[in-house]
């Protein structure tokens, strides 16, 4: 296979993994590749990366599928010895005293102190031939795992020894033992990384890339389904929330300002027009007073959307940062005004916590109850929702088979200028089991919230 | 403008920056393919720094042409000088044409020369910065298209002005707004993250002279710790500059608590971070 085929399937592939390569970049990338160094793989992937990558959330699934199409070559001869004398031995049980399993570790302890990039690679290349080969699918195929290596080598219980060798003893327990720990872990972090792209390498030159490709590429942080995300995706996801509030929150700004320009500024006009000897060039208008926008957001925050309802409340708190006039309750089966929450500047993760011991919002039955909770909103808060205010329910509409009380809902929406549900739930699960959404659904429009490039379709489209 | 991609880093090198293999690729390409260059990344991790050097280090004239909110063609591109223009009208004498009055104030005397349109008409060679481009409304963008290009300036009363000679374009973004596609299509795209530990170690001991290789191995530790906390504004790599040097000046040559403590004020700048961070890090002792 020449390279420019290889160009071409590898442009397919990372437009399969959701990165969108126009021709024109296509183009691009194709003309890059005579301007570099072709030996050069950290320029091959820098160019690339160059021409086709413009999201910064589409570089690790970049990655990923340029490691699998252009994978770095075993050029020194040992590494071909090294796989020689894995094939004439498979399938061999690995113990934990094993001789070569301790050898292994003692250089994997030297390489992860000394902090050397090319040595931890040239490791998990051997570690994964080693440790990390399982049986495959069919008979005759090799594949490898990369929990197995880890699980085996355990680099993670490497961690007291380097720091045993690494401080002085007088540092230990202080800010420097911190700091060192931080350090390794973020070596055994990229051992990791590294044995991940390992085994997909072999996998790719067992069964080619494409197939690999297929499943080995993760989505990026804005197509994460919000139900399913892990705490290290919630952490990209609020890097990405940020933006996306101050956005939200400059297209209103920006709509003040543009939408409609107020009267005449006569005052302005005719001070300018004295520059251009009295002709009144340049006409001053007044400034619209802008007009506030009031958001109240119900969240639901049960068990059984606690990531969707993390998230929930740190687009609330991005919300809180940028709008002045924003009240949020919170509920389970009773409800609390939780704004005091999210003071501006207050740190997140505090304000989460805080929440979950401070605001009185589960009561004696501890699941959801929205008829309830609706109930308890009319009854104390109806005061919160005036003609100006927007309202925003936040939960996936399953009340466990109670009420949901439509009625209070509707009087609630049709107080408020403007209300709409996001539901976290894909729309085919909608009306299954305990789900009351199309009940609701019929009082305030509901839009399926399942990843963040949804809610910023919901932020462009609806605000 | 460069020969070869390592070349480049080694030039840059020589202008103060150190740029990492990506960098140095991708600064080539944009400079061989004459194509637009976006940088993006969090604040102060030196996109602007990064045309500065390519600048010092290709003896090009920096322009630059800084974005806000309400920037317009009249700042950006040209404006006519219309108090001038005035001044001829009004002088010109009572028999002339007024064809003839029309066609002398359209011309090069009259034209207020900005930034992009000053870019293009250099013969010498010459890096335009276009900075903090997420800073400007939309329809600035589209202004930038044509330069972005074809490298060219459409006059209406004039004609179309073409680059003699294509200038190295360098916007840097920090995403406060998601730039439109067809900007992103006509640019070549970098990402600037944090610099690995050792990469901080190295620029520290480039950008503060004098400083020990321990202390600055402590800093860029202390750094990438952190920013490993879940704070409202990382330190960024300007910071931790900032924070070596008044370590240095402090005559401290360890930092231990203490002087984490005493000088945490230059690299976190919001109160709720200063709590996390001496929670996290068990400074509470020290900090009253």
């Amino acid at each position: 296979m020449d390279l420019f085929d290889r160009h071409l399937d590898f442009v397919a592939a990372l437009r399969r993994a959701g990165i969108q390569v126009s021709v024109a970049e296509d183009i691009d990338a194709a003309n890059a590749l005579g301007a570099i160094d072709m030996t050069d793989r950290d320029q091959l992937r820098a160019a690339y990366a160059a021409a086709a990558v413009k999201r910064p959330a589409h570089r690790p699934a970049f990655d990923t599928v340029f490691d699998l199409y252009f994978p770095a070559l075993l050029d020194d001869a040992g590494s071909a010895a090294e796989e020689a004398a894995e094939r004439a031995t498979p399938g061999r049980q690995i113990y934990p005293g094993d001789p070569t399993l301790v050898q292994f570790r003692e250089q994997l302890a030297q390489q992860l102190l000394a902090g050397d990039a090319d040595g931890l690679a040239q490791l998990a290349r051997v570690g994964v031939g080693r440790f990390g080969a399982v049986t495959g699918g069919a008979p005759g195929v090799q594949s490898w795992s990369a929990y197995i290596t880890m699980a085996r080598t355990s680099p993670d219980t490497l961690l007291a020894a380097l720091l045993e060798q690494a401080l002085l003893p007088d540092e230990r327990g202080t800010m420097a033992e911190r700091l060192m720990r931080q350090t390794f872990a973020a070596r055994i972090a990229a051992f990791r990384r590294l044995v991940d792209t390992e085994v997909q390498r072999r996998l790719a030159a067992e069964s080619g890339p494409d197939r690999v490709a297929r499943t080995a590429v993760r989505p990026s942080a804005e197509r994460l389904d919000l139900l399913h995300a892990t705490n290290a995706d919630l952490s990209a996801i609020r890097r990405e929330v940020q933006p996306l509030a101050r956005r939200l929150a400059a297209r209103l700004a920006y709509d003040h300002r543009h939408g409609r320009r107020g009267k005449l500024d006569f005052r302005r006009t005719i001070r300018a027009s004295l520059s251009s000897g009295g002709v009144p060039m340049q006409t001053h208008m007044r400034p619209r007073h802008p007009r506030k926008t009031d958001l109240v957001i119900l969240c639901d925050v049960s068990d059984s959307v606690t990531s969707f309802a993390r998230f929930t409340l740190m687009l609330v708190f991005a919300l809180r940062e940028q709008f002045s006039r924003v009240r949020v309750f919170a509920f389970v089966d009773d409800l609390d005004e939780v704004t005091r929450f999210f003071r501006p500047g207050v740190d997140i993760v505090e304000a989460v916590t805080r929440l979950d011991a401070e605001a009185k919002v589960r009561g004696w039955y501890g699941r959801t109850d929205y008829g309830r909770a609706f109930r308890l909103f009319e009854e104390m808060h109806s005061d919160a929702i005036a003609a100006r205010t927007s309202l925003l329910v936040l939960g996936d509409a399953r009340s466990n088979y109670g009420d949901p009380n439509v009625p209070a809902l509707q009087r609630l929406a049709g107080r408020a200028r403007r209300a709409y549900w996001l539901n976290p739930e894909r729309r085919g699960a909608w009306d299954t089991g305990d789900s009351c959404a199309s009940q609701v659904g019929r009082v305030m429009p509901m839009v399926e919230c399942r990843n963040l490039s949804q809610l910023a379709d919901f932020v462009r489209d609806v605000v | 403008m460069f020969a070869s991609a390592a070349e480049t880093g080694q030039r840059l090198a020589g202008a103060g920056y150190l740029a990492d293999s990506a960098t140095a690729t991708t600064v080539f390409l944009a400079a061989s393919l004459e194509r637009p260059l976006l940088v993006e990344g969090p604040a102060g991790v030196g996109k602007t720094e990064l045309a500065k050097a390519v600048a010092t280090c290709t003896g090009s004239e920096l322009i630059r042409l800084q974005c806000y909110e309400g920037l317009d063609e009249s700042r950006a591109l040209y404006e006519w000088n219309y108090k001038k223009q005035l001044l001829r009208i009004q002088a010109a004498p009572s028999d002339q044409a007024w064809e003839r009055t029309h066609d002398d104030i359209f011309t090069e005397e009259f034209l207020l020369t900005r930034p992009l349109l000053g870019a293009i008409r250099r013969t010498e060679s010459t890096v335009l910065l276009i900075d903090e481009i997420d800073k400007t409304d939309v329809e600035v963008e589209a202004l930038l298209l044509e330069v972005l290009s074809d490298f060219q300036v459409t006059i209406p009363e004039m004609g179309t002005v073409v680059a003699t000679r294509r200038p190295f374009v360098l916007l840097t973004s920090n995403a406060n707004r998601e730039l439109s596609e067809a900007l992103k299509r006509r640019c070549l795209y970098l990402y600037i993250d944090y610099p690995t530990q050792e990469r901080e170690r190295d620029i520290l001991l480039e950008r503060v002279p004098n400083i020990h290789r321990d202390l600055a191995e402590q800093v860029a530790r202390a750094a990438a710790l952190l920013r490993s906390l879940e704070l409202k504004k990382a330190p960024s790599l300007a910071e931790s500059i900032d924070w070596a040097r008044t370590l240095l000046v402090l005559g401290v040559d360890h930092l231990d608590e203490t002087a984490l403590t005493a000088t945490l004020g230059v690299v976190l700048k919001h109160a709720s971070d200063h709590v996390r961070a001496i929670k996290e890090l068990d400074l509470s002792a020290l900090a009253d």
